[in-house]
């Protein structure tokens, strides 16, 4: 990897230089009720508009490459049959100014299983294979346990990712692109000093961790655990509303429906994200629900994230974000659900 | 616009792309059109569909135990199990019980329909194992559907199995499906049982569940454990009981096979509808061995 760093305000001259393409980053979005600010991301046409201080957003940048709804093919039909067309929605290339090291691992997770396995997903390929992505550390917020998840860092997934000096900024370059980027604002070989205050700045952000989940043998303990009675009491609290796949970075399952035009002529197949916990996810023609009871559905979130994932892919799905928890209704937590699970209330 | 990225196509064929790695395959379905349509009982049905192209048709290739997807525009997409044999190829034959949107729909079309084919997906029946063995088929209500491909399998080379019993329990008569090809089968020097859980005036043959008849398979033989396979498909009770008294009986757990149902939006270890603890239905299965099984949380 080849590091360089530039000063604060060269960081609008590479805004202006990405300028010709869209660029997507974290936006003010107001304050909630008790007036904590929210941010999301959003389309940036201003440099100014960036709020590169931002926390975390409440929605994770999945939207990006995959879509909360997404039409997978159009159909012309006619008296004599039908014919279909299919369109990937991905039409240029998309700039991520300043994404958390959290959300890049979502995205490498999401390669792992919709673009590296059996029957690539195209219109997520396609999507992601045009994002130029620049990294930004962030300080950890009191629900981020990424640190347990091994999320904290990005090593790869990004094009540019920039660490906050003080006064400069530490750039790690891991493309030709980026490369060729840098080259055009004023940049340097990172110096002694520049090295001693990045180590500094990294090792007072360990310090900053207040959440942790153990993931020591988690895949056998939720095997053992099974028929553990905290499934039911979180099931209970559970309203199997669907929230928190809402705003979870890697949850990407979906369901698909069909629409006829008004006209006949038309017809529509569009995908939408599913959440695993809303009731009818596992219900099958004819009426029978695999997963009837609200606990056995969070059961299986947990099960997805931290047990199916890691048997097929060797890494857990989840990259402890704890977005769930924040946006969870019912306030349930991934930290508190596994270690109720493993007896330790 | 030095800066402009460049925009990468991902459907641009790379060099030795495998179909199953092609990014293009992924929404495409063979156009098929159904030609024919014989009603078995009042709500299943059993259609002819064949792919149109007959280079497509005469490329398909599935393997005993598989599905398709079956896809109508604006009205649907739904997982099939194909029922009939793997050398008709592209000529398929799938039982559907009208009982969904999609399912309605199709009960209500007339042949020369053209539907969408896509597939075929998920594992298979090991007939190339079974040989030399003898051969259990187990298979409640619906479940006759996806055993009907890997009996008419067997029974195409016969010679090449042992005894062949098939085990066949309805709720009633009038629900049995393929009737009319009972005594075709038992031409083949098999051992046809069939057994209603209701019965009607009509009706001359069994009454009971079809672990009455297993039982009495198994008291003809000292154990299964050397030269028995079996395929077991029918609703989750079933499974159940069933494969208890297989393994009681000896039969190893990794010769008896399932094979499971679940919903399915994509086929492709995508939406994760199918999603069985940490298995995919529509990858890893739908075909198990009964040790995958017993190993998977929530499966039967």
């Amino acid at each position: 990897m080849i590091f360089k760093v530039f000063k604060k305000q060269e960081l609008a001259r590479l805004h202006a230089l990405l300028a010709v393409n869209i660029i997507v980053g974290p936006v003010s979005k107001g304050n909630d009720r008790n007036g904590k600010p929210l941010y999301d991301f959003d389309v940036v046409y201003d440099f100014s508009d960036l709020a590169l201080d931002y926390t975390q957003t409440v929605h994770s940048p999945k939207r990006f490459v995959l879509p909360y709804q997404e039409t997978l093919s159009t159909f012309a039909v006619s008296r004599d049959g039908w014919e279909k067309h299919v369109d990937l929605n991905v039409y240029r290339p998309l700039v991520f100014f300043g994404m958390h090291a959290c959300d890049i691992n979502a995205l490498n997770k999401l390669d792992l299983v919709l673009a590296q396995s059996t029957y690539p997903n195209p219109y997520y390929m396609g999507k992601r294979k045009n994002l130029f992505i620049i990294g930004l550390d962030c300080n950890p917020e009191p629900q981020c346990f990424c640190r347990s998840m091994g999320t904290d860092s990005a090593i790869h997934g990004f094009d540019l990712f920039l660490t906050d000096l003080g006064g400069k900024y530490f750039a790690e370059i891991l493309s030709a692109t980026s490369f060729d980027l840098l080259s055009q604002i004023t940049c340097q070989d990172p110096s002694a000093k520049d090295l001693a205050r990045y180590k500094h700045v990294t090792s007072e952000k360990s310090k900053h961790y207040t959440a942790s989940v153990d993931t020591s043998d988690l895949t056998k303990i939720l095997d053992l655990e099974f028929e553990s009675a905290a499934w039911d009491y979180w099931g209970k609290k559970c309203l199997s509303c669907g929230t928190c796949a809402n705003v979870c970075p890697t949850c990407y399952c979906y369901g698909v429906a069909e629409q006829v035009d008004l006209d006949l002529q038309h017809a529509g197949k569009t995908r939408s994200l599913h959440s695993c916990n809303l009731i009818d996810f596992a219900k099958v023609a004819g009426g029978h629900n695999f997963r009837p009871q609200s606990a056995s559905r969070l059961k299986y979130r947990y099960y997805h994230k931290h047990r199916g994932f890691v048997e097929a892919f060797e890494e857990s799905l989840c990259v402890g974000c704890g977005r769930c928890g924040a946006a969870c209704l019912a306030d349930i937590t991934p930290p508190e659900v596994i270690a109720s699970v493993r007896g330790k209330e | 616009m030095q800066n402009k990225l460049t925009f990468l196509d991902v459907l641009d064929p790379g060099p030795g792309t495998h179909r199953k790695q092609d990014p293009g395959s992924f929404e495409y379905t063979l156009p098929a059109e159904i030609t024919s349509i014989y009603p078995l009982t009042a709500s299943e049905k059993l259609y002819q569909i064949q792919i149109i192209d007959p280079d497509q048709r005469n490329r398909f290739s599935f393997r005993p135990g598989q599905f398709v997807m079956l896809e109508l525009p604006g009205i649907g997409e739904a997982p099939f199990s194909i029922s009939s044999s793997p050398v008709r190829r592209g000529d398929l034959e799938l039982c559907i019980r009208a009982v969904g949107n999609l399912t309605n729909f199709l009960a209500r079309i007339e042949r020369g329909a053209r539907v969408g084919i896509s597939g075929p997906f998920g594992t298979s029946f090991p007939l190339k194992k079974m040989q030399g063995q003898d051969i259990l088929l187990i298979g409640g209500g619906l479940g006759i559907v996806p055993l009907r491909s890997p009996l008419l399998s067997v029974l195409e080379n016969r010679s090449r199995y042992g005894r062949v019993d098939i085990m066949y329990g309805a709720k009633s008569p009038a629900e049995l499906l393929f009737t009319y090809q009972y005594e075709e089968w038992r031409r083949f020097d098999i051992n046809l049982g069939i057994t209603v859980d209701r019965t009607d005036k009509s009706w001359q043959g069994r009454t009971g569940l079809i672990t009455e008849l297993l039982q009495e398979r198994i008291y003809q033989t000292t154990s299964l454990r050397n030269n028995t396979y079996a395929i077991v498909c029918g609703p989750p009770v079933m499974f159940h009981f069933v494969c208890k008294m297989l393994t009681e009986a000896g039969l190893p757990m990794q010769k008896m096979f399932v094979s499971l149902e679940r919903r399915m939006h994509c086929g492709r270890g995508k939406c994760c509808r199918c999603n069985i603890g940490s298995t995919y239905t529509c990858l890893d299965g739908p075909v198990f061995d009964y040790w995958s099984v017993m190993n998977l949380k929530e499966a039967i």
